[in-house]
Formats: structure tokens, C-alpha cells, sequence
């Protein structure tokens, strides 16, 4: 599998083949997500055509690009949450899909109903449920990992609060330690920044350097082109196609911008670069 | 007093639907509450018009009614997730064409019988309480105990499903596995509910106790028990109620439990119109744009 590597149309801009031969238990396991020839449509619209990328593990990788241009639907089709009509998604050699266990993912919240009838700790013990198995009851250690997520994204006094009398960001960030209490290899959060405050931002950037920093996968749909773009390694520029896929200093490059936002954006590359 | 709650159970018809009743009670408040929270009370409405074709022909085919109503159910249902998802029509249009077409081949059917077999279209419509057999009484307790075991059991898997199922298939539970269960336990609760209440009113009881504990309480589960509480209370006072000044039963007690939930709207703790009177000003944007339309036609 690592054989076919080079010959596959990355449009790659330096960084990403570079870290691979760093630890020998890489050569044995991809332990990249690899995506190949991703093609999605929307009934008759064409959401994704053709993209081809992997993305690293111990790095943080935004997805970045204009309204519409299928940032969300990248995510969603490399999980298998929307109908993929070809390509393939791989990690460690195997489907995605097949190992969603290793996965959590973090929903945009305008796709959650915040008057449901739950507190901050049964949306915190969800992340558990895999892990607890079918008919079981949640096990003390299931408590403890919840427990210490939640202190993580600093909501621990919060945890029998109904989730509709949160703020936005105080909900991303019990949506932040249910994705921790999963105990996951791959994190894949669609647009966690949207209105959110800045004492949030900072804890979801501490938290996911963190993972990264231990070797996880990190991918972060993201929205706006601020201040935030500069905490990602990696970015991934979409259009409905890849655009360009590489370090956040190669991607960010004004000729990829254009080609991805059509001209249209009013971009600080000085601040970002 | 004592003697005024007795009365009524010395008759063998009115133990038999006060046990229908409780139970009925209990595993409306306890499905609905999954109804409610995921917006889809119209489905409880259109399942239960959908089993009418289903207990028109068990009747005329002298089969069991429930197992024929339950399998009309389930057809409806998957009728419904048929049109769905292979056309751009939306789901609640869907339901609409299902159980209105449904409801009229089953009117047709039991019209057609009618003459035959001597049934009662008005029993199937608002249900016929008093008339339950012990069979009847076992196969309510039957599916209740099915019901509420499952519901046990998948507790967690069902919560995680209904509030995120993105996340939820993102997590690798079978999430479409997971809704047809809850369609099938839907369609089973709706089928044991018949008799007590009827097609036409299974609805208040799916969702009325369940929306009134969810205005007093903040849990998946507290909601559930509280309403299954509140439920048991609404049926046994409406049957004393029907009893002692010979209203229709099944109306007796979906009222009661309308009258719970308008206690709960006024005085609820956390969403009261009366215990939170700045709330109750949702109505002034209207008046306050009808009366800027008048004032803009008076000054043109």
C-alpha cells in the first residue's frame, strides 16, 4: 500500500512527504487517512469532484474554502455520513468507515437541537457509548474519562446544566470533551470556530495541539480566513475540487487564493504567512 | 371517598380497562417522549392512521387485529422513508399522502365489512375501552413489557441517536438499523394503545404526557418517568371520570392529560407563562406590526 504513494495526484506543495520517515511503526501502518478520487453529488449537483489527499497524523489540518465549496462535505464523506459516489477512504490500510470507533467527530451546532432534553454530562457520556458496548450500563471508568474531559474544556461545574442554557461556546466546548471522552486517533470537527468567544478559541487550539502533539489526526473545518488560519499546519483549499493541499504557507499562496476564492477575498496573507 | 374509588372495581370489565389504561399510559409517555424530542410527533399521528386497512382485514380475515394493525403500521412507515428518500418530496408531505390514503382504504374497508361482521366504524375511530377481553389485557402487558425492555436496554444507543445522528453514525452505532427499531417500537405502542382511545386520539397520549414532564424536568429519562407518571394519573382519573358521569372514556382521559399540561404551561418552574410573565409578551411583535399597518394607512 505505502508503494503507491508517490504515483497518486497529490497536488502536494512540499512538507507532507517529508515526516513520514520518521518513525519506523509508520513504514509498517499508513497511518495517514488517505483519500482517493473523492467524488460526491447532491442528488444532480456536484458537491466534490475528484479529490485525492492524506492527510497527516501529528498535525493540524484546516479545510478551508469559499461558501459552498463542499469543506463539510469532505468531512461527512470520509466518514461515510453522506452517499459517496467513488473514491475510497483509507486508514491504516484499511476503509475509514470500517473503524469509526477510532474516530470522533464534532457536528456543526446549528445541526443540534439545543432544547433536547439532556444536561452537559449526557452529551459528555455519548462519546462513551461505543466504547461501552450494547447493553451495558456506562462503567466507572467511562465516568472518569468523561469527568476529566469535561474539567479539560474547563465546563466541570456545568455538568447538570440543561445544554440549552449554554452559550455557543460554551456548548462547543461540551461538544469539544464528548469528541476527548472518545478516545480517539482521528478528530474531525466541521466548523467549531462560528460564533464562538475568544476564551473558547483558545481552549479548543490548546486542546487540539495537545492531540496533535501526541500523534493524532487532527482535521478542522474551517471557516474564516482570520487570525485562526495561523494555528494550522496544514491546510486543505477547496472549490467543489481540490486547490491546493500542503503547509498553510504553500496553500496560503495569493495564486492558489485566487484560484480558490475566485479573487473575491480580501485576505491578510502577511498576518497568516 | 374510599368507597367512591371502589365502586367502579367491583365490575370485572372496568378492572380489565383500568389495567389497558395504566399500561397504555405508561408505554405512550415513555415511546412519545422519543416522538417529541426528534420533531416527529406527525409520524405517531400518521402510523395510527395508517393501521386502519390493517384491522379492517384481520377482521374480515378473523386474524388476530393487532398483528394486522401493526403490519399496516410498519408498511406505512416504510412507505413513508420510500418517498422520501427516492424523491425530492419532504418527509411530512410524505406522511401526509401515506396516512391519509391509508386512513381512506381503511374507512373504505370497514364500511365494506361493516354489514357482515357487525364492527363499529366509531370503535376503531375513538377506541372502545370498556369492551377489552383478558386477551386483550395480555397482550397489552405483552407489548408493554417488550417495549419498555428494549428501551431499557438501547437507552443509550437511542439517546446518543436522537439528539446527534450525525455524530451518532460518525461513532459507527447503526443509526438506520436504530430509527427502524424506534419505528417499529412506535408502531407497536400506537397498535396496544387502540382500543383505549382510538385512531384519532392516540396522538394526545404519545405526546401530551411527554411534553408535559419536559416543561418540568431536563433529562431524557427524568422526561420519561414523569411522564409515564403524569399518564398513569390521566387514565385513571378519566376512567373514574367516564365511570361516574358516563362520558366517553378515551376523551375522558386525553382531556385530564390536556388539563396536566395546561397546569404545566401556566406554572412550570423553568417555562411557565404565569411564573415567567416576560415571556408571555411573544404575542406583542404582532399586535405591535398590525397596529403600524393601521397607523400607515391612516397617515398616507
Amino acid at each position: 500500500m505505502t508503494a503507491m504513494n508517490p504515483q497518486l495526484p497529490y497536488r502536494s506543495f512540499g512538507s507532507m512527504s517529508q515526516s513520514e520517515s520518521k518513525s519506523p511503526a509508520q513504514v509498517m501502518a499508513d497511518r495517514r487517512v488517505v483519500v482517493e478520487g473523492l467524488t460526491v453529488h447532491y442528488r444532480t449537483v456536484r458537491a466534490l469532484q475528484d479529490v485525492s489527499l492524506a492527510i497527516q497524523p501529528g498535525r493540524l489540518t484546516g479545510i478551508i474554502g469559499p461558501n459552498g465549496a463542499g469543506k463539510s462535505t469532505l468531512l461527512k464523506a470520509m466518514l461515510g455520513l453522506v452517499p459517496v459516489i467513488e473514491g475510497t477512504i483509507t486508514y491504516d490500510d484499511r476503509p475509514l468507515t470500517e473503524q469509526l470507533e477510532r474516530v470522533a467527530y464534532v457536528p456543526q451546532r446549528s445541526q443540534i437541537d439545543w432544547t433536547y432534553p439532556a444536561t452537559v454530562w449526557d452529551v459528555v457520556m455519548m462519546g462513551r457509548v461505543r466504547k461501552s458496548g450494547w447493553f451495558r450500563r456506562f462503567s466507572t471508568v467511562s465516568r472518569k474519562v468523561a469527568m476529566a474531559a469535561l474539567d479539560r474544556v474547563g465546563m466541570a461545574d456545568y455538568r447538570d446544566r440543561p445544554i440549552g442554557q449554554l452559550s455557543g461556546g460554551q456548548q462547543q466546548r461540551v461538544f469539544l470533551a464528548r469528541a476527548l471522552a472518545e478516545e480517539a486517533d482521528i478528530f474531525c470537527l466541521d466548523e467549531p470556530l462560528t460564533g464562538i468567544d475568544q476564551k473558547t478559541e483558545t481552549v479548543i487550539f490548546d486542546i487540539l495541539r495537545e492531540l496533535a502533539n501526541a500523534d493524532k489526526t487532527v482535521i478542522v473545518v474551517n471557516h474564516d480566513l482570520g487570525e485562526a488560519i495561523t494555528h494550522f499546519d496544514d491546510l486543505v483549499l477547496l472549490n467543489r475540487e481540490l486547490i491546493a493541499y500542503g503547509d498553510r504557507q504553500s496553500v496560503l499562496h495569493p495564486e492558489n487564493m485566487h484560484k480558490g476564492y475566485g479573487g473575491m477575498v480580501n485576505f491578510f496573507s502577511t498576518m497568516a504567512a | 371517598m374510599f368507597q367512591l374509588l371502589l365502586e367502579p372495581l367491583q365490575y370485572d370489565f372496568m378492572q380489565r380497562s383500568l389495567v389497558v389504561a395504566v399500561l397504555v399510559g405508561i408505554l405512550c409517555a415513555v415511546v412519545g417522549s422519543y416522538l417529541m424530542v426528534q420533531r416527529l410527533a406527525l409520524l405517531g399521528d400518521a402510523i395510527s392512521h395508517s393501521v386502519m386497512p390493517g384491522l379492517a382485514l384481520a377482521f374480515a380475515l378473523e386474524a388476530n387485529i393487532f398483528i394486522g394493525a401493526f403490519i399496516a403500521g410498519v408498511i406505512s412507515t416504510l412507505l413513508i422513508a420510500l418517498i422520501h428518500t427516492r424523491s425530492p418530496i419532504k418527509e411530512d408531505t410524505a406522511m401526509g399522502i401515506v396516512f391519509s390514503a391509508f386512513f381512506a382504504l381503511g374507512i373504505t374497508l370497514i364500511t365494506t365489512i361493516q354489514k357482515d361482521n357487525k364492527v363499529d366504524l366509531n370503535h376503531f375511530l375513538f377506541g372502545n375501552i370498556l369492551g377489552v377481553s383478558w386477551e386483550d389485557v395480555i397482550t397489552t402487558v405483552v407489548i408493554a413489557a417488550i417495549v419498555v425492555v428494549i428501551i431499557v436496554l438501547l437507552f443509550k444507543e437511542l439517546q446518543f441517536y436522537t439528539f446527534d445522528p450525525l455524530g451518532a453514525q460518525a461513532a459507527g452505532l447503526p443509526v438506520n438499523l436504530l430509527n427502524f427499531g424506534l419505528m417499529i417500537l412506535i408502531a407497536l405502542t400506537i397498535v396496544a394503545s387502540l382500543k383505549v382511545v382510538g385512531v384519532i386520539l392516540v396522538l394526545a397520549l404519545l405526546v401530551t404526557p411527554g411534553a408535559t414532564a419536559y416543561l418540568l424536568v431536563k433529562r431524557l429519562h427524568q422526561m420519561m418517568i414523569l411522564g409515564a407518571a403524569i399518564s398513569v394519573v390521566s387514565s385513571v382519573s378519566g376512567m373514574y371520570l367516564s365511570y361516574y358521569f358516563n362520558l366517553p372514556s378515551g376523551p375522558a382521559v386525553v382531556l385530564v392529560s390536556a388539563g396536566f399540561f395546561t397546569l404545566a404551561f401556566l406554572f412550570s418552574p423553568q417555562h411557565g407563562l404565569l411564573t415567567h410573565p416576560q415571556r408571555s409578551r411573544a404575542g406583542s411583535p404582532l399586535l405591535r406590526e398590525i397596529k403600524s399597518l393601521l397607523r400607515a394607512r391612516r397617515s398616507p
